[in-house]
């Protein structure tokens, strides 16, 4: 097994207020098969034994399900591979020498918590103003009362596949969470399940998106080019015209 | 009434609102671009045809049609930039920069909308003061007995020329992200339309950026019209 | 105290409908004033704390990580089971129950799983009309896989997401919840432990993990929906924060811990690396749908590959064992986790594994590619083919992968009687936190559909039985015993800080799970067993004198928040331990090589089973083991609640 020296360039900041700064550290004799993630456990352990304070990031699966782990590597979400959370990475993608540049995810609408954690709750805060079905438990017919077309079946999960990481967010260059809101917007308004609260979902998701602080799309599709899951900018697309269909409706009634 | 009324301002207030608005005002003008250049073009069918041109357009609807053309255009061009000046600047307040920034994807033409559509404004308004209002007394002469002449004196001067060519530039870079930024707004690209999309939107702007500065450069270069 | 599993009486098939006829009602205007604290956002916890805001009760639901959507329930990846029968193969509630009764290889209770056999059917109704996108036929009708254990095919999936829709159904409803402001969310706060009053459970203290502050929470009834505990071998494939910190916190408030020992190792995960190695991930069972799980005949072959001299290919098709197909023909490679993991372990035991180490064996495609052409077999699996080849740096579609068992689920956890209700009065818990459903053995897609039958469809029922017995608000956190509870959590936090030692807390965590795996794991014994209830103690005594945790009590500090969890797991892994070695039988997940059938066995000369099966000795052992805490230091009290089967006949369980 090959072992790689690296630079690593990380944000650190002590806490919300702090104004943080760039520290570096050395990796050594990393190898390769390690995770990134394990890749940082190895030089925490270091940081510990040395009495300094560990760099603090947040992690859970370690799968890349979950959509906790979130940094950005050399300027990039979850780095430059294709459909890959920072958890799923793996050193052999780096080669020796290298120096990596470690940050936040960063936008108003996810304050820096501590180090490399930042506050997405603003995620949640857009689900709960519509990101759901109206559904009583126990009130549901049989699954099979309503076949779903098998296209739009697939098209809802393509959209449902998102994690909610923020990578998106944090790879636009102003901070946008339209390909977010938008899957989530997508995945219910393809269901025939969905449809009855189509026009509130969409106006209220998008209210609430504003509300938040993010910025605007500007169709550059970074956060498809960052999404682990690739989620497509066509969700961005069917989000504008049903935003616009909603409006124009609930502008008329 | 009231309440759709309503319903108006907060759509226009939303940043998808906002972006559409937008958008509606891109289309017009990539339109007016393109009926801008066809015109333009009658330039190399000789001074006859080209005046017989300019004299149908100020003629047109006994003089007004050039007028609610102009106010029309004016009102897309303002609305166009202030929406995304307002835009632009949410997006700033938005984002907080990285140390280490990277592209991944985004063309350079699409993060520099906001310069190319500014420099563009800056050229609009040299070339209606150049070409409508007339500043310069020569043109103005000229303008008045024969617009094809105008054209030709007022390239003869390189540095104009040269403002021009970089100012289209800009614009084919502009429309180059522009083009297929409307359809995507207005919720018309899909993963099977991208690829035809892009091409559009690229071939659209090589063929106004082409169409435009072989004008002057036709003059400058190849001294046409003398 | 008495362990009263408070099964109604009756009929099987009507014990639930009838329970729920006989049992109290809250009327909606009281409901508003009763108060509910949910630990645990996941399937069971999302779950419960959605449909009981949905009831009308007040409801404070708290999870350790950033979101709701992010419980470790989300990465489930194969399917959730239910007895639809859509497939019209035969199957129903009875089959359902019968097949998750043995597959539990007759350890659990009759009347909790008929019950989520019962239920299972409505689970997938609602998940659907949450918008949850299980796979679809063309006629877009639901599609059905087959699993583990199972000879029809009830699994739903949603690619190999099943989890992660799920979950996010759940935390969609939850969501709306929030945001109506019947439930008040508590995202990035852990609970450090629970309140008893008079005995019973009314309230938790948290730590909120960004401050580091520490409130206290009252309310009429608590539920845990912690998740399990399978992190006490240090590598699984549970997240890393899965912990069992507040179902031991409610075991040293008087809880008991049930069949801690039957832990389930799961057989195709990705083999260990290097020792640096952070977690284990699991590769679907739904791929031994397809794949053919393999090792060479001979130790040479398997030497040749391990050295990198040869490769799969080289192995000529006579020269394999396709073990499972060998010894298990009816159930092939579908046969139940237990099984397929030890008979990996036996094979690489015997030299035959093919990874560096030593311990892994291949999971082939090549058959399946063959036939369906690699175009399905990437639309069944890509995004398992693509996660594998991220971790692994190989090609699966082109050399077979390499897997081996890693521990996955535990079937243990806190007893509870047949209203989920701990031994404790007003301490409920639901999903993989409770022991209740899977005995010593669960099958595969039974864990989503245990988790949200318990939060969806049971809790909100049987917690009124509860409830009907208490005054709404009774107890506030002005109580002293809130106070007492929350100087002892202070000071628990202050003296792991203050220790100052020289040893990280992830090298305690990983010296007490080797120890585990070692002693505890895939195989246990007398000596081995005996050995680490020895070692356990001296790391409990190192960890409290020499364990380093830089910063301070205050704000986010992630070496305090693992500290506090690594020492219950030592101290749980003595509970687990003592399990283990009293229980002198093999069953599902537990198996003692002391049990075991060999040769002579006229089990074995009859053909009903082989030699090297688990070995039940259902006339000493047929009953869950419940072990109450007592002093530290000091072994748990064990008390006994015997299963009694009424409907099923306990026999060898037989996948040949």
């Amino acid at each position: 097994m090959s072992l790689l020296n690296l630079t690593l360039k990380v944000w650190r900041q002590d806490n919300p207020s702090d104004s943080g700064r760039i520290e570096t550290y050395e990796a050594k004799e990393i190898p390769t098969s390690a995770s990134f993630l394990e890749m940082i456990d190895i030089v925490n352990e270091r940081l510990i034994k040395d009495g300094h304070d560990p760099i603090h990031f947040d992690h859970d699966c370690r799968e890349g399900i979950c959509g906790m782990c979130s940094m950005t590597i050399n300027g990039v979400p979850h780095s430059k591979e294709r459909g890959t959370t920072t958890c799923q990475l793996h050193m052999r993608k780096f080669s020796d020498g290298e120096t990596i540049y470690i940050e936040p995810f960063r936008a108003k609408a996810f304050p820096v918590i501590k180090d490399l954690v930042t506050d997405r709750s603003s995620f949640d805060r857009i689900i709960g103003a519509g990101g759901f079905i109206s559904v009583r438990t126990g009130s549901a017919p049989d699954a099979h009362a309503v076949p779903v077309p098998k296209p739009d079946a697939d098209a809802a999960f393509d959209a449902a596949a998102c994690i909610g990481c923020g990578a998106c967010v944090a790879a636009c260059k102003n901070a946008s969470a339209m390909l977010f809101v938008s899957a989530k917007a997508s995945h219910l308004n393809h269901l025939p399940q969905g449809l009855v609260e189509k026009d509130q979902r969409t106006l209220s998701m998008v209210r609430q998106m504003d509300a938040e602080g993010f910025g605007n799309c500007t169709n550059q599709y970074e956060c498809e080019a960052v999404c682990p899951k690739e989620i497509s900018v066509q969700h961005i697309a069917k989000l504008n015209r049903d935003y616009l269909a909603a409006s124009a409706r609930e502008g008329v009634s | 009434m009231s309440s759709s009324k309503c319903s108006l301002c907060t759509f226009i207030k939303s940043s998808i609102g906002r972006k559409l608005v937008v958008a509606l005002t891109g289309l017009a003008l990539v339109l007016f671009l393109a009926g801008h250049l066809s015109g333009n073009l009658l330039i190399f069918a000789g001074a006859e045809v080209f005046d017989a041109y300019a004299e149908f357009l100020h003629s047109f609807l006994h003089g007004m049609g050039v007028w609610v053309a102009r106010i029309g255009l004016l009102a897309c061009f303002v609305i166009h930039i202030w929406f995304t000046v307002l835009l632009t600047r949410e997006n700033k307040k938005a984002r907080t920069p990285y140390m280490h920034e990277a592209t991944v994807q985004a063309s350079k033409s699409s993060r520099i909308m906001i310069w190319s559509g500014l420099t563009i404004l800056a050229f609009v308004i040299f070339h209606l003061l150049h070409f409508t209002v007339r500043i310069d007394s020569d043109l103005a002469a000229l303008g008045e007995a024969s617009p094809w002449e105008m054209v030709i004196q007022g390239f003869q001067n390189p540095l104009v020329t040269i403002f021009y060519v970089i100012a289209m530039t800009l614009l084919c870079s502009h429309l180059s992200h522009g083009v297929a930024s409307i359809f995507q707004t207005l919720g018309l690209r899909s993963k099977k339309t991208a690829g035809a999309i892009k091409f559009i939107s690229c071939a659209y702007a090589f063929v106004i950026y082409v169409g435009f500065i072989s004008i002057p450069l036709s003059i400058w270069l190849f001294g046409f019209g003398r | 105290m008495s362990l009263d599993s408070k099964v109604p009486t009756g009929p099987l098939g009507e014990k639930w409908s009838s329970h729920k006829m006989g049992s109290k009602l809250i009327n909606p205007a009281n409901k508003r004033k009763f108060k509910i604290i949910v630990v645990g956002s996941g399937l069971a916890g999302g779950s419960a704390a959605a449909t009981l805001s949905e009831l009308g009760y007040q409801v404070d639901c708290f999870c350790y990580q950033d979101s709701p959507r992010r419980a470790h329930s989300i990465a489930a990846q194969g399917g959730i089971n239910a007895a639809k029968n859509y497939q019209n193969d035969g199957d129903s509630v009875f089959r359902l129950f019968y097949d998750t009764i043995k597959g539990g290889d007759f350890r659990s209770r009759e009347a909790n799983v008929h019950r989520l056999a019962e239920v299972s059917t409505e689970i997938i109704d609602q998940c659907v009309a949450q918008g949850v996108p299980f796979a679809r036929e063309y006629g877009g009708l639901l599609d059905n896989r087959s699993f583990g254990g199972a000879q029809v095919k009830r699994t739903f999936y949603a690619r190999g997401q099943t989890g992660q829709q799920l979950l996010i159904g759940c935390y969609q409803a939850l969501s709306k919840e929030i945001a109506k402001g019947g439930v008040k969310m508590h995202s990035r706060t852990e609970m450090l432990d629970l309140v008893v009053v008079d005995g019973h459970a009314k309230g938790i203290i948290v730590r909120n993990l960004v401050t580091g502050e520490i409130t206290s929470h009252a309310a009429d009834a608590v539920i845990l929906a912690t998740g399990g505990y399978g992190n006490v071998f240090y590598l699984s494939t549970n997240a890393m924060g899965c912990n069992v910190m507040a179902a031991f916190r409610a075991h040293k408030r008087g809880a008991y811990i049930a069949n801690p020992c039957y832990t389930q190792i799961h057989p195709t995960c990705i083999p260990v690396s290097g020792d640096y190695q952070s977690k284990l991930t699991l590769m679907s069972e739904s791929l031994r749908n397809d794949g053919r799980i393999w090792v060479p005949k001979s130790k040479e072959d398997a030497a040749a590959i391990r050295e990198g001299r040869k490769s799969a290919s080289d192995i000529d098709e006579d020269s394999r064992d396709y073990y499972l197909e060998r010894k298990y023909p009816s159930f092939g490679n579908l046969c139940p986790r237990d099984i397929a993991s030890r008979a990996a372990k036996e094979c690489c035991d015997e030299g035959r594994g093919v990874a560096t180490t030593g311990l892994g064996v291949f999971l082939d495609f090549k058959d399946a590619i063959d036939r369906d052409g690699e175009d399905a077999i990437r639309a069944r699996y890509g995004n398992l083919f693509q996660m594998y080849e991220k971790i692994s740096g190989d090609n699966p579609y082109l050399q077979p992968m390499k897997i081996y068992p890693a521990v996955h689920y535990t079937m243990g956890g806190l007893w509870v009687d047949y209203n989920l209700m701990s031994n404790l009065p007003g301490l409920h818990v639901l999903g993989e936190a409770n022991f209740s459903d899977h005995g010593a053995n669960r099958l595969g897609a039974s864990a989503l559909m245990q988790g949200l039958a318990d939060g969806y469809f049971v809790i909100p029922s049987t917690i009124a039985v509860y409830l009907s017995t208490q005054k709404a608000g009774a107890v506030t956190t002005a109580h002293p015993e809130f106070k007492r509870a929350k100087n002892e959590v202070r000071d628990r936090l202050k003296a792991l800080i203050e220790i100052k030692g020289d040893r990280s807390v992830d090298s305690f965590h990983r010296e007490l799970g080797l120890l585990i795996w070692d002693k505890c794991g895939m195989a246990r014994d007398r000596d081995g067993l005996e050995e680490a209830l020895k070692r356990i103690p001296a790391i409990r005594d190192e960890f409290w004198t020499n364990v380093r945790i830089p910063g301070s009590v205050n704000g986010l500090n992630v070496e305090l928040e693992k500290a506090g969890r690594v020492a219950d797991f030592i101290d749980f892994a003595e509970v687990l331990c003592h399990d283990a070695l009293n229980r002198e039988e093999s069953c599902g997940g537990h198996f003692r090589s002391e049990h075991q059938f060999v040769e002579s066995d006229s089990e074995v000369q009859d053909g009903t089973t082989q030699t090297g099966e688990a070995r039940r000795h259902d006339d000493q052992f047929q009953y869950v083991a419940a072990w109450e805490h007592t002093a530290p230091g000091t072994p748990p009290v064990l008390h006994k609640e015997e299963l009694v089967f009424e409907e099923v006949k306990p026999s060898i369980r037989s996948y040949k």
